[in-house]
Protein backbone atom coordinates (compact mmCIF):
# COMPACT_ATOMS: atom_id res chain seq x y z
CA UNK A 1 0.00 0.00 0.00
CA UNK A 2 1.36 3.38 -1.05
CA UNK A 3 -0.41 5.20 1.75
CA UNK A 4 1.19 3.00 4.40
CA UNK A 5 4.76 3.52 3.21
CA UNK A 6 3.88 7.16 2.62
CA UNK A 7 2.68 7.45 6.20
CA UNK A 8 5.95 5.93 7.39
CA UNK A 9 7.89 8.47 5.33
CA UNK A 10 5.74 11.28 6.72
CA UNK A 11 6.33 10.19 10.29
CA UNK A 12 10.08 9.82 9.81
CA UNK A 13 10.44 13.27 8.27
CA UNK A 14 11.78 15.53 11.00
CA UNK A 15 10.21 18.67 9.52
CA UNK A 16 6.71 17.29 10.19
CA UNK A 17 7.40 17.20 13.91
CA UNK A 18 8.61 20.79 14.27
CA UNK A 19 6.84 24.11 14.36
CA UNK A 20 3.37 25.44 14.92
CA UNK A 21 1.68 22.68 12.89
CA UNK A 22 4.15 19.97 13.84
CA UNK A 23 3.42 16.79 15.75
CA UNK A 24 5.01 17.94 19.01
CA UNK A 25 2.97 21.14 19.18
CA UNK A 26 -0.28 19.35 18.30
CA UNK A 27 0.47 16.62 20.82
CA UNK A 28 1.07 19.21 23.53
CA UNK A 29 -2.25 20.92 22.67
CA UNK A 30 -4.00 17.56 22.72
CA UNK A 31 -2.60 16.55 26.10
CA UNK A 32 -3.30 20.00 27.54
CA UNK A 33 -6.97 19.91 26.45
CA UNK A 34 -7.42 16.33 27.64
CA UNK A 35 -5.63 16.70 30.96
CA UNK A 36 -7.36 19.92 32.02
CA UNK A 37 -10.78 18.65 31.01
CA UNK A 38 -10.42 15.26 32.65
CA UNK A 39 -9.37 16.96 35.88
CA UNK A 40 -12.26 19.43 35.76
CA UNK A 41 -14.75 16.67 34.93
CA UNK A 42 -13.48 14.58 37.86
CA UNK A 43 -13.80 17.58 40.20
CA UNK A 44 -17.39 18.10 39.07
CA UNK A 45 -18.66 14.53 38.73
CA UNK A 46 -16.91 12.51 41.41
CA UNK A 47 -18.04 14.47 44.51
CA UNK A 48 -21.65 14.44 43.27
CA UNK A 49 -21.61 10.75 42.36
CA UNK A 50 -19.89 9.69 45.58
CA UNK A 51 -22.27 11.72 47.69
CA UNK A 52 -25.35 10.41 45.87
CA UNK A 53 -23.97 6.89 46.15
CA UNK A 54 -23.32 7.34 49.87
CA UNK A 55 -26.84 8.50 50.63
CA UNK A 56 -28.27 6.10 48.04
CA UNK A 57 -30.32 8.60 46.07
CA UNK A 58 -30.42 9.85 42.50
CA UNK A 59 -29.60 6.52 40.89
CA UNK A 60 -31.91 7.07 37.95
CA UNK A 61 -30.19 10.37 37.21
CA UNK A 62 -26.70 8.90 37.38
CA UNK A 63 -27.52 5.98 35.10
CA UNK A 64 -29.72 7.79 32.61
CA UNK A 65 -27.37 10.68 32.05
CA UNK A 66 -24.97 8.15 30.57
CA UNK A 67 -27.60 6.72 28.23
CA UNK A 68 -28.65 10.17 27.07
CA UNK A 69 -25.00 11.06 26.46
CA UNK A 70 -24.76 8.19 24.01
CA UNK A 71 -27.42 9.69 21.76
CA UNK A 72 -25.82 13.13 21.54
CA UNK A 73 -23.43 13.45 18.59
CA UNK A 74 -20.11 14.84 19.76
CA UNK A 75 -19.53 16.60 16.48
CA UNK A 76 -22.88 18.41 16.71
CA UNK A 77 -22.11 19.71 20.21
CA UNK A 78 -18.65 20.89 19.18
CA UNK A 79 -19.97 22.71 16.13
CA UNK A 80 -22.93 24.20 18.02
CA UNK A 81 -20.65 25.51 20.76
CA UNK A 82 -18.22 26.90 18.21
CA UNK A 83 -21.00 28.89 16.54
CA UNK A 84 -22.24 30.41 19.82
CA UNK A 85 -20.59 33.57 21.18
CA UNK A 86 -18.31 31.22 23.15
CA UNK A 87 -16.65 30.36 19.86
CA UNK A 88 -14.86 33.71 19.87
CA UNK A 89 -12.91 32.66 22.94
CA UNK A 90 -10.59 30.21 21.19
CA UNK A 91 -10.38 26.97 23.12
CA UNK A 92 -13.44 27.47 25.31
CA UNK A 93 -15.96 25.50 23.17
CA UNK A 94 -13.60 22.52 23.01
CA UNK A 95 -12.95 22.58 26.74
CA UNK A 96 -16.67 22.75 27.57
CA UNK A 97 -17.53 19.95 25.14
CA UNK A 98 -14.76 17.72 26.49
CA UNK A 99 -15.92 18.22 30.08
CA UNK A 100 -19.53 17.52 29.07
CA UNK A 101 -18.54 14.24 27.47
CA UNK A 102 -16.31 13.11 30.33
CA UNK A 103 -18.92 13.63 33.05
CA UNK A 104 -21.43 10.81 32.23
CA UNK A 105 -19.03 7.83 32.51
CA UNK A 106 -17.52 9.28 35.70
CA UNK A 107 -20.91 9.87 37.26
CA UNK A 108 -22.40 6.51 36.33
CA UNK A 109 -19.44 4.35 37.31
CA UNK A 110 -18.74 6.11 40.59
CA UNK A 111 -22.41 5.92 41.58
CA UNK A 112 -22.77 2.25 40.66
CA UNK A 113 -19.47 1.49 42.40
CA UNK A 114 -20.75 3.04 45.62
CA UNK A 115 -24.08 1.23 45.40
CA UNK A 116 -22.55 -2.15 44.65
CA UNK A 117 -20.54 -2.21 47.84
CA UNK A 118 -21.79 -5.26 49.74
CA UNK A 119 -24.65 -4.10 52.01
CA UNK A 120 -23.64 -6.66 54.63
CA UNK A 121 -20.20 -5.07 54.88
CA UNK A 122 -21.74 -1.62 55.24
CA UNK A 123 -24.09 -2.85 57.95
CA UNK A 124 -21.20 -4.54 59.76
CA UNK A 125 -19.18 -1.31 59.70
CA UNK A 126 -22.17 0.60 61.03
CA UNK A 127 -22.58 -2.05 63.74
CA UNK A 128 -18.97 -1.46 64.77
CA UNK A 129 -19.93 2.12 65.45
CA UNK A 130 -18.45 3.84 62.39
CA UNK A 131 -19.84 7.27 61.66
CA UNK A 132 -21.15 8.13 58.22
CA UNK A 133 -17.88 9.84 57.38
CA UNK A 134 -15.73 6.93 58.53
CA UNK A 135 -17.97 4.50 56.70
CA UNK A 136 -17.55 6.57 53.53
CA UNK A 137 -13.78 6.97 53.72
CA UNK A 138 -12.76 3.58 55.10
CA UNK A 139 -15.32 1.15 53.70
CA UNK A 140 -17.31 2.44 50.75
CA UNK A 141 -14.61 4.40 48.94
CA UNK A 142 -11.93 1.66 48.97
CA UNK A 143 -14.44 -0.97 47.87
CA UNK A 144 -15.93 1.23 45.15
CA UNK A 145 -12.47 2.22 43.91
CA UNK A 146 -12.16 -0.29 41.03
CA UNK A 147 -15.39 0.87 39.39
CA UNK A 148 -14.60 4.52 40.00
CA UNK A 149 -11.30 4.02 38.19
CA UNK A 150 -13.08 2.24 35.33
CA UNK A 151 -15.11 5.42 34.97
CA UNK A 152 -11.99 7.58 35.02
CA UNK A 153 -10.47 5.38 32.33
CA UNK A 154 -13.58 5.57 30.15
CA UNK A 155 -13.68 9.31 30.60
CA UNK A 156 -9.96 9.65 29.83
CA UNK A 157 -10.21 7.73 26.56
CA UNK A 158 -13.40 9.60 25.72
CA UNK A 159 -11.72 12.95 26.24
CA UNK A 160 -8.70 12.03 24.11
CA UNK A 161 -11.04 10.83 21.34
CA UNK A 162 -13.23 13.92 21.55
CA UNK A 163 -10.22 16.21 21.47
CA UNK A 164 -9.50 14.63 18.07
CA UNK A 165 -12.93 15.66 16.82
CA UNK A 166 -12.31 19.23 17.97
CA UNK A 167 -10.08 19.53 14.91
CA UNK A 168 -13.14 19.14 12.66
CA UNK A 169 -14.60 22.20 14.38
CA UNK A 170 -11.38 24.08 13.67
CA UNK A 171 -9.64 23.73 17.03
CA UNK A 172 -6.16 22.39 17.70
CA UNK A 173 -4.90 19.00 18.75
CA UNK A 174 -3.62 15.95 16.89
CA UNK A 175 -6.82 15.70 14.86
CA UNK A 176 -5.62 18.77 12.96
CA UNK A 177 -2.95 16.66 11.28
CA UNK A 178 -5.73 14.42 9.94
CA UNK A 179 -8.05 17.23 8.82
CA UNK A 180 -5.13 19.12 7.28
CA UNK A 181 -4.24 15.94 5.39
CA UNK A 182 -7.80 15.73 4.09
CA UNK A 183 -7.72 19.34 2.95
CA UNK A 184 -4.40 18.81 1.16
CA UNK A 185 -5.68 15.47 -0.22
CA UNK A 186 -2.51 14.03 1.27
CA UNK A 187 -3.54 10.49 2.21
CA UNK A 188 -0.16 9.55 3.75
CA UNK A 189 -0.47 12.46 6.16
CA UNK A 190 -4.06 11.45 7.02
CA UNK A 191 -2.94 7.90 7.80
CA UNK A 192 0.12 9.10 9.75
CA UNK A 193 -2.07 11.42 11.85
CA UNK A 194 -4.61 8.67 12.43
CA UNK A 195 -1.85 6.30 13.59
CA UNK A 196 -0.57 8.90 16.05
CA UNK A 197 -4.07 9.51 17.42
CA UNK A 198 -4.86 5.80 17.74
CA UNK A 199 -1.55 5.15 19.50
CA UNK A 200 -2.13 8.06 21.88
CA UNK A 201 -5.60 6.74 22.79
CA UNK A 202 -4.23 3.26 23.48
CA UNK A 203 -1.30 4.75 25.42
CA UNK A 204 -3.63 6.82 27.61
CA UNK A 205 -5.75 3.73 28.26
CA UNK A 206 -2.70 1.74 29.36
CA UNK A 207 -1.35 4.57 31.53
CA UNK A 208 -4.70 4.94 33.30
CA UNK A 209 -4.88 1.18 33.90
CA UNK A 210 -1.42 1.26 35.50
CA UNK A 211 -2.21 4.39 37.54
CA UNK A 212 -5.41 2.73 38.76
CA UNK A 213 -3.52 -0.36 39.88
CA UNK A 214 -0.75 1.58 41.63
CA UNK A 215 -3.11 3.74 43.66
CA UNK A 216 -5.58 1.00 44.55
CA UNK A 217 -6.15 1.36 48.31
CA UNK A 218 -6.73 -2.39 48.55
CA UNK A 219 -3.45 -3.22 46.83
CA UNK A 220 -1.38 -5.81 48.61
CA UNK A 221 -4.19 -6.80 50.93
CA UNK A 222 -5.28 -10.37 50.95
CA UNK A 223 -8.74 -11.50 50.00
CA UNK A 224 -9.39 -8.84 47.39
CA UNK A 225 -11.94 -10.36 45.09
CA UNK A 226 -12.21 -7.55 42.55
CA UNK B 1 -41.77 38.84 8.71
CA UNK B 2 -39.27 37.08 10.91
CA UNK B 3 -40.28 33.92 9.03
CA UNK B 4 -38.75 35.33 5.89
CA UNK B 5 -35.86 37.16 7.46
CA UNK B 6 -34.48 34.45 9.68
CA UNK B 7 -32.33 33.22 6.80
CA UNK B 8 -30.87 36.70 6.46
CA UNK B 9 -30.38 37.32 10.17
CA UNK B 10 -28.93 33.80 10.58
CA UNK B 11 -31.17 32.74 13.45
CA UNK B 12 -30.71 29.40 15.18
CA UNK B 13 -34.31 28.40 14.61
CA UNK B 14 -35.66 29.10 11.17
CA UNK B 15 -38.88 27.68 9.77
CA UNK B 16 -38.11 29.11 6.37
CA UNK B 17 -34.90 27.09 6.24
CA UNK B 18 -36.71 23.83 7.01
CA UNK B 19 -39.31 24.63 4.35
CA UNK B 20 -37.00 25.71 1.57
CA UNK B 21 -34.31 23.07 2.11
CA UNK B 22 -36.49 20.16 3.17
CA UNK B 23 -35.30 18.00 0.25
CA UNK B 24 -31.69 18.43 1.33
CA UNK B 25 -32.59 17.54 4.92
CA UNK B 26 -34.54 14.47 3.83
CA UNK B 27 -31.65 13.27 1.65
CA UNK B 28 -29.20 13.66 4.53
CA UNK B 29 -31.55 11.87 6.94
CA UNK B 30 -32.05 9.02 4.50
CA UNK B 31 -28.29 8.68 4.05
CA UNK B 32 -27.86 8.78 7.82
CA UNK B 33 -30.46 6.05 8.36
CA UNK B 34 -29.02 3.92 5.55
CA UNK B 35 -25.48 4.07 6.95
CA UNK B 36 -26.70 3.34 10.49
CA UNK B 37 -28.95 0.46 9.44
CA UNK B 38 -26.28 -1.13 7.26
CA UNK B 39 -23.65 -0.81 10.01
CA UNK B 40 -25.85 -2.35 12.71
CA UNK B 41 -27.06 -5.15 10.42
CA UNK B 42 -23.53 -6.08 9.33
CA UNK B 43 -22.38 -5.69 12.94
CA UNK B 44 -24.93 -8.27 14.12
CA UNK B 45 -24.07 -10.60 11.23
CA UNK B 46 -20.36 -10.45 12.17
CA UNK B 47 -20.81 -10.53 15.97
CA UNK B 48 -23.02 -13.60 16.07
CA UNK B 49 -20.41 -16.02 14.68
CA UNK B 50 -17.71 -14.30 16.77
CA UNK B 51 -19.76 -14.78 19.93
CA UNK B 52 -20.43 -18.41 19.00
CA UNK B 53 -16.71 -18.97 18.41
CA UNK B 54 -15.85 -17.38 21.74
CA UNK B 55 -18.38 -19.59 23.47
CA UNK B 56 -17.35 -22.81 21.69
CA UNK B 57 -13.62 -22.39 22.29
CA UNK B 58 -12.70 -20.75 25.57
CA UNK B 59 -9.19 -19.84 24.43
CA UNK B 60 -10.65 -17.67 21.65
CA UNK B 61 -12.85 -15.68 24.03
CA UNK B 62 -9.95 -13.62 25.44
CA UNK B 63 -8.48 -12.54 22.09
CA UNK B 64 -11.90 -11.83 20.52
CA UNK B 65 -13.12 -9.70 23.44
CA UNK B 66 -9.71 -8.06 23.82
CA UNK B 67 -9.41 -7.12 20.16
CA UNK B 68 -12.91 -5.67 19.91
CA UNK B 69 -12.28 -3.64 23.07
CA UNK B 70 -9.04 -2.24 21.68
CA UNK B 71 -10.90 -1.20 18.51
CA UNK B 72 -13.31 0.72 20.74
CA UNK B 73 -10.57 2.95 22.12
CA UNK B 74 -9.54 4.17 18.66
CA UNK B 75 -11.00 7.67 18.12
CA UNK B 76 -13.57 7.71 15.31
CA UNK B 77 -11.75 10.31 13.23
CA UNK B 78 -8.64 8.12 13.36
CA UNK B 79 -10.65 4.98 12.62
CA UNK B 80 -12.16 6.42 9.44
CA UNK B 81 -8.80 7.84 8.40
CA UNK B 82 -6.98 4.56 8.94
CA UNK B 83 -9.46 2.78 6.67
CA UNK B 84 -9.04 5.43 3.97
CA UNK B 85 -6.27 3.65 2.01
CA UNK B 86 -8.44 0.52 1.80
CA UNK B 87 -11.79 2.01 0.82
CA UNK B 88 -11.10 5.50 -0.50
CA UNK B 89 -13.72 8.20 0.02
CA UNK B 90 -16.86 6.07 0.13
CA UNK B 91 -19.86 5.16 2.23
CA UNK B 92 -18.41 1.68 2.77
CA UNK B 93 -15.49 3.32 4.60
CA UNK B 94 -17.89 4.84 7.13
CA UNK B 95 -19.93 1.64 7.41
CA UNK B 96 -16.81 -0.46 8.02
CA UNK B 97 -15.61 1.87 10.77
CA UNK B 98 -19.01 1.80 12.45
CA UNK B 99 -19.21 -2.00 12.18
CA UNK B 100 -15.84 -2.28 13.93
CA UNK B 101 -17.17 -0.13 16.79
CA UNK B 102 -20.42 -2.10 17.04
CA UNK B 103 -18.57 -5.38 17.59
CA UNK B 104 -17.51 -4.51 21.14
CA UNK B 105 -21.00 -4.19 22.53
CA UNK B 106 -22.69 -6.75 20.29
CA UNK B 107 -20.22 -9.61 20.86
CA UNK B 108 -20.29 -9.04 24.62
CA UNK B 109 -24.07 -8.91 24.81
CA UNK B 110 -24.67 -11.92 22.56
CA UNK B 111 -22.11 -13.92 24.52
CA UNK B 112 -23.67 -12.90 27.85
CA UNK B 113 -27.10 -13.79 26.49
CA UNK B 114 -26.01 -17.22 25.30
CA UNK B 115 -24.23 -17.95 28.57
CA UNK B 116 -27.33 -16.99 30.53
CA UNK B 117 -29.41 -19.72 28.85
CA UNK B 118 -30.31 -22.12 31.69
CA UNK B 119 -28.65 -25.52 31.45
CA UNK B 120 -32.00 -27.19 32.16
CA UNK B 121 -33.49 -25.67 29.02
CA UNK B 122 -30.52 -26.84 26.98
CA UNK B 123 -30.62 -30.33 28.50
CA UNK B 124 -34.36 -30.62 27.99
CA UNK B 125 -34.00 -29.72 24.31
CA UNK B 126 -31.16 -32.20 23.89
CA UNK B 127 -33.29 -34.85 25.61
CA UNK B 128 -36.02 -34.16 23.10
CA UNK B 129 -33.56 -34.98 20.36
CA UNK B 130 -32.61 -31.46 19.20
CA UNK B 131 -29.40 -31.29 17.16
CA UNK B 132 -26.87 -28.50 17.83
CA UNK B 133 -28.21 -26.24 15.04
CA UNK B 134 -31.84 -26.68 16.02
CA UNK B 135 -30.88 -26.16 19.68
CA UNK B 136 -29.19 -22.89 18.78
CA UNK B 137 -31.95 -21.64 16.51
CA UNK B 138 -35.02 -22.71 18.48
CA UNK B 139 -33.87 -22.59 22.09
CA UNK B 140 -30.65 -20.66 22.72
CA UNK B 141 -31.08 -17.73 20.34
CA UNK B 142 -34.66 -16.94 21.42
CA UNK B 143 -33.60 -17.05 25.06
CA UNK B 144 -30.57 -14.85 24.30
CA UNK B 145 -32.76 -12.43 22.32
CA UNK B 146 -33.41 -9.90 25.12
CA UNK B 147 -29.65 -9.50 25.72
CA UNK B 148 -28.97 -9.40 21.99
CA UNK B 149 -31.58 -6.72 21.36
CA UNK B 150 -30.38 -4.70 24.35
CA UNK B 151 -26.98 -4.70 22.65
CA UNK B 152 -28.53 -3.72 19.32
CA UNK B 153 -30.28 -0.78 20.99
CA UNK B 154 -27.11 0.57 22.59
CA UNK B 155 -25.21 0.06 19.33
CA UNK B 156 -27.87 1.75 17.22
CA UNK B 157 -28.06 4.83 19.41
CA UNK B 158 -24.31 5.33 19.48
CA UNK B 159 -24.00 4.53 15.76
CA UNK B 160 -26.52 7.26 14.91
CA UNK B 161 -24.34 9.71 16.83
CA UNK B 162 -21.06 8.41 15.39
CA UNK B 163 -22.25 8.47 11.78
CA UNK B 164 -21.91 12.27 11.91
CA UNK B 165 -18.12 11.91 11.99
CA UNK B 166 -18.36 10.32 8.54
CA UNK B 167 -18.73 13.95 7.41
CA UNK B 168 -14.94 13.99 7.15
CA UNK B 169 -15.27 11.82 4.02
CA UNK B 170 -18.61 13.39 2.95
CA UNK B 171 -20.70 10.38 3.95
CA UNK B 172 -21.88 11.54 7.35
CA UNK B 173 -25.56 12.03 6.56
CA UNK B 174 -26.73 14.78 8.89
CA UNK B 175 -23.13 15.19 10.05
CA UNK B 176 -22.18 16.46 6.62
CA UNK B 177 -24.85 19.15 6.95
CA UNK B 178 -23.54 20.07 10.41
CA UNK B 179 -19.99 20.44 9.13
CA UNK B 180 -21.19 22.30 6.06
CA UNK B 181 -23.15 24.61 8.34
CA UNK B 182 -19.99 25.30 10.33
CA UNK B 183 -18.03 26.26 7.23
CA UNK B 184 -20.71 28.71 6.16
CA UNK B 185 -21.66 29.70 9.77
CA UNK B 186 -25.22 28.77 8.90
CA UNK B 187 -26.74 28.39 12.38
CA UNK B 188 -30.19 27.11 11.38
CA UNK B 189 -28.64 24.29 9.37
CA UNK B 190 -26.37 23.20 12.24
CA UNK B 191 -29.14 23.23 14.84
CA UNK B 192 -31.75 21.56 12.61
CA UNK B 193 -29.39 18.78 11.54
CA UNK B 194 -28.21 18.23 15.13
CA UNK B 195 -31.76 18.05 16.44
CA UNK B 196 -32.75 15.63 13.67
CA UNK B 197 -29.79 13.47 14.59
CA UNK B 198 -30.84 13.22 18.25
CA UNK B 199 -34.44 12.66 17.20
CA UNK B 200 -33.34 9.84 14.89
CA UNK B 201 -31.51 8.13 17.77
CA UNK B 202 -34.56 8.36 20.05
CA UNK B 203 -36.99 7.08 17.39
CA UNK B 204 -34.68 4.19 16.50
CA UNK B 205 -34.37 3.26 20.18
CA UNK B 206 -38.13 3.29 20.70
CA UNK B 207 -38.72 1.20 17.57
CA UNK B 208 -36.19 -1.37 18.73
CA UNK B 209 -37.79 -1.42 22.18
CA UNK B 210 -41.15 -2.14 20.54
CA UNK B 211 -39.53 -4.87 18.44
CA UNK B 212 -37.99 -6.38 21.55
CA UNK B 213 -41.32 -6.48 23.36
CA UNK B 214 -43.03 -7.97 20.34
CA UNK B 215 -40.38 -10.65 19.81
CA UNK B 216 -40.05 -11.67 23.45
CA UNK B 217 -43.57 -11.78 24.89
CA UNK B 218 -42.47 -14.27 27.56
CA UNK B 219 -40.29 -11.69 29.33
CA UNK B 220 -43.47 -9.90 30.38
CA UNK B 221 -45.15 -13.03 31.67
CA UNK B 222 -42.33 -14.35 33.83
CA UNK B 223 -40.96 -11.57 36.00
CA UNK B 224 -37.75 -13.48 36.71
CA UNK B 225 -36.42 -13.06 33.22
CA UNK B 226 -36.93 -9.33 33.01
CA UNK B 227 -33.64 -8.89 34.83
CA UNK B 228 -31.62 -10.32 31.98
CA UNK B 229 -31.46 -7.39 29.56
CA UNK B 230 -30.58 -5.09 32.42
CA UNK B 231 -27.67 -7.30 33.38
CA UNK B 232 -26.49 -7.53 29.81
CA UNK B 233 -26.58 -3.80 29.49
CA UNK B 234 -24.36 -3.52 32.51
CA UNK B 235 -21.75 -5.83 31.00
CA UNK B 236 -21.62 -3.55 28.01
CA UNK B 237 -20.56 -0.55 30.05
CA UNK B 238 -17.42 0.59 28.30
CA UNK B 239 -16.18 3.90 27.04
CA UNK B 240 -18.00 5.28 24.04
CA UNK B 241 -15.94 6.19 21.02
CA UNK B 242 -16.08 9.80 19.97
Amino acid sequence: MNAITGAYDWLTTGANWQGEKGVWHRLAEHLYFSGVCLAVACLIALPIALYLGHIGKGGALAVNISNVGRAVPTLAVLVLLTLTPLGEHGDVPTLIALVLFAVPPLLTNAYIGMREVDRAVVEAARGMGMSGRQLFARVELPLAYPLIMTGVRSAGVQVVATATLAAMAGEGGLGRIITAGFNLQNTPQVVAGALLVALLALFVEVVLVVVGKVFNPMRGRSGVAR
Amino acid sequence: MSEQNCLVTNDWICGEYVRSRSQELIDATVQHMGITAASVAIGVAVSLPLALLARRWRFLAGPILGLTTVLYTVPSLAMFSLLLPFFGLSASLVVTGLVLYSLTILVRNILAGLQAVPDEARDAAKGMGYGPLRLLWEVELPLALPALLAGVRITTVSTVALTTVGAIVDYGGLGSMILDGLDTTFKAQVLTASALCVLLAIVADLLLLALQRWLTPWTRVHRIRTNRPARAERTAKVAEPA
